[in-house]
């Protein structure tokens, strides 16, 4: 069974270009891989993943919410009593990358990760 | 038979005014204001392939106009002085997301994004807050703002003429270019035609009342930091400028009525030739439809100005301070490129918004460029080379073949082929398609980036301080927002709503009168973006990799 992830856009921030790679490189992986689109909120990427009951989820985030949006999908997706585990990427200063892994992120990708990176990020957060 | 274009030039050259400085290397050889043969183009002559103007930098330097906003308006206001006192001589404003969206600082969906990545602005207030101090009579200003680019025109002109200047006075720039919204910044927020009429009652508008005013400024900047290729940027944005000419026109403008006053806004990325023969083509191709196809007869409609931005995506975060080499790189692309205005990206920016550290360097970086090099001294040095002349025809070339797409699309409509190109997912998937290419050529190794997939060794080493924008200014705004409503009067408001809801209705009616009295009574941006919602809808993009 290939991996199935879901990538998400949480919030405000349009910038869709990472995601998009991101997407496409998982998918070229061999993985299967769901695209939310824009402007979605911490419930309703928490309700995607279990619909369409991903192994992982991806969240790609540039504008500077991560801090307050990134737990509260961890959060939603736990009051759901789900494990699903949660990845973010994008523009996250050292520091706080080790916050959110304390907030219950199981991984993060900063800027210039590798295609390689993120694959193998992907794997070792679903195995 | 007219003259020679040198001869053109010349007499162009002549009534200009100069700079006070010696025109002469360093060594003391005299230079020429341009380069080549008579019959060769010149610069400030049809079609400007050297430049808009006979004397580029010799009568005034490019306009060294830092992007800027974080926090809330008394944050970013501070920052503005600051960048004035370090020299900084025009003024862009960035905004949060929620501002670029239309919605109020205490919308929910407003929550952690509250002067993260651009100032806060909710109302009149926070507007009069942002340029409090500030000469918007010598420092001219830039507002990056589209979705809801007339609601935030309308509060920077309530602002201006509470403090007594008049609409007429009023210089400055408003991006408004929605149309590569949808196509790669994807902050939009009603459906594309209802955001063309917003964009035509402010080119209408601003043509009547504000004759200072730039009423658009469209940006190939976004597109390109969303992927593209060269040539897309430099065909998409000036096939979005000939889609804006055609819709003033069906509204009954006069193309010389509006023209002059539309800007443009291209990236400076790390190709150093290929910019230069970009902005060079993309002079001469606005020049000749202009005349061609649209009409002109006023030489300012033909003449292309633009502002450049070094390309953020060009910025690593390994080695931070490697960034201050790549984007005088790219600053000097613009300049060698004939570029009226530039902001010039800071070392930090992969990481977060700027410290006033990077900024500075960022903005000294322009300075070293300007005044120290005498790279300014000489008009379009590159050209008559080879070498650039080729590149130059090329990127016409490939330009071309994507109008003639688009005009295919819209039925020979550039206006009707933005759109349909837009709602086909066509420029988002061409930018997409661009975007991994250049991923793949970096994973491959083919594509080197300095200290990201080559050169590693110092990225262990940690980089100083960056900006931290904390939850505390999310709720002072919050709190400033409160006392705004509370303060106000609650019929006037209605009243003010109403009819904008009204004339929203009436495909017809300019909105700007509305929205200006909808400012003075401080109706927040979030309601009068939901006021017109109530009437134009809203936009949903087909999510697609």
């Amino acid at each position: 069974m290939p991996t199935r992830v879901l990538v998400a856009k949480v919030g405000l921030d349009g910038h869709d270009r990472g995601i998009k790679i991101v997407a496409r490189t998982l998918r070229d992986a061999g993985m299967e891989v769901i695209y939310t689109g824009l402007f979605q909120t911490p419930d309703t990427v928490a309700s995607a993943a279990i619909d369409e009951d991903v192994d992982v989820v991806g969240l790609s985030m540039l504008s500077g919410a991560h801090m307050t949006l990134a737990p509260l999908v961890v959060k939603a997706l736990r009051d759901r009593g789900s494990e699903i585990p949660v990845v973010v990427g994008g523009i996250i200063p050292d520091q706080d990358a080790d916050e959110l892994r304390s907030a219950g992120v199981a991984a993060v990708l900063g800027p210039g990760a590798t295609a390689h990176a993120v694959v193998s990020t992907v794997e070792s957060v679903v195995r | 038979m007219a003259g020679a274009p040198k001869d053109e030039w010349q007499e162009r050259y002549g009534s200009s005014r100069q700079r006070d400085v010696p025109f002469a290397t360093m060594s003391g050889i005299p230079l020429e204001p341009v380069y080549g043969p008579a019959d060769a183009e010149h610069p400030g002559v049809f079609p400007y392939t050297r430049g808009p103007y006979a004397s580029m930098y010799r009568s005034k330097l490019w306009t060294m106009r830092m992007f800027a906003g974080f926090g809330t308006a008394e944050d970013t206001n501070e920052r503005f002085k600051e960048i004035i006192r370090a020299g900084g001589d025009g003024l862009s404003t960035a905004f949060d997301m929620p501002t670029l969206l239309g919605l109020d600082s205490d919308d929910p969906m407003s929550l952690g994004e509250v002067g993260r990545c651009g100032v806060a602005i909710d109302s009149l207030a926070d507007m009069r807050d942002l340029f409090s101090g500030i000469d918007l009579g010598s420092i001219t200003t830039s507002m990056t703002i589209n979705s809801p680019a007339a609601p935030v025109l309308a509060m920077f002109v309530a602002q201006a003429e509470e403090t007594g200047i008049p609409r007429r006075a009023i210089g400055g720039t408003l991006q408004n270019d929605i149309l590569k919204e949808y196509q790669a910044q994807k902050e939009f927020v009603f459906p594309p035609r209802q955001s063309m009429r917003l964009v035509r009652d402010v080119i209408a508008f601003t043509a009547a009342e504000m004759p200072r005013w730039h009423s658009v400024s469209i940006s190939g900047y976004h597109i390109r930091e969303a992927g593209s290729t060269a040539a897309e940027e430099l065909a998409f944005t000036l096939a979005n400028g000939f889609a804006y000419v055609e819709l003033a026109r069906q509204a009954g403008l006069d193309v010389d009525a509006f023209a002059p006053r539309l800007s443009f806004f291209f990236n400076a990325h790390i190709d150093f030739f290929e910019e230069i023969a970009k902005y060079r083509a993309a002079r001469r191709i606005w020049a000749r439809w202009m005349r061609d196809r649209y009409g002109a007869r006023d030489e300012r409609s033909m003449q292309m100005r633009f502002h450049a931005q070094t390309a953020g995506v060009s910025l690593t975060a390994q080695q931070p301070e490697v960034n201050i080499v790549r984007t005088a790189v790219e600053a000097l692309a613009a300049v060698l490129g004939g570029t009226q205005s530039l902001h010039t990206n800071s070392m930090d920016e992969a990481l977060a918004l700027p410290t006033e550290k990077a900024a500075r360097i960022a903005l000294r970086t322009q300075q070293v460029i300007a005044h120290e090099t005498n790279v300014a001294h000489v008009a379009d040095p590159f050209g008559g080379s080879w070498f650039m002349e080729e590149l130059t025809d090329e990127m016409e070339r490939r330009a071309g073949e994507i109008f003639d797409a688009i005009d295919a699309m819209g039925g020979g409509s550039m206006l009707e082929g933005c759109i349909k190109g837009i709602e086909e997912n066509w420029f988002q998937g061409r930018i997409a398609d661009s975007a991994y290419e250049l991923e793949r050529a970096f994973n491959a190794g083919e594509r080197v980036v300095v200290g990201a997939n080559r050169f590693l060794e110092g990225n262990e080493e940690g980089f100083g301080d960056i900006l931290r924008i904390t939850q505390e200014q999310e709720e002072r705004q919050r709190a400033r927002l409160d006392s705004v409503r509370r303060d106000r009067d609650d019929a006037k408001v209605a009243e003010a709503r109403d009819r904008l809801a009204f004339e929203a209705a009436d495909p017809e009616a300019n909105l700007m009168p509305a929205l200006i009295d909808a400012s003075h009574a401080y109706v927040t941006l979030g309601e009068m973006m939901s006021t017109l919602g109530g009437v134009f809808g809203r936009h949903t993009e087909v999510p697609s990799i």
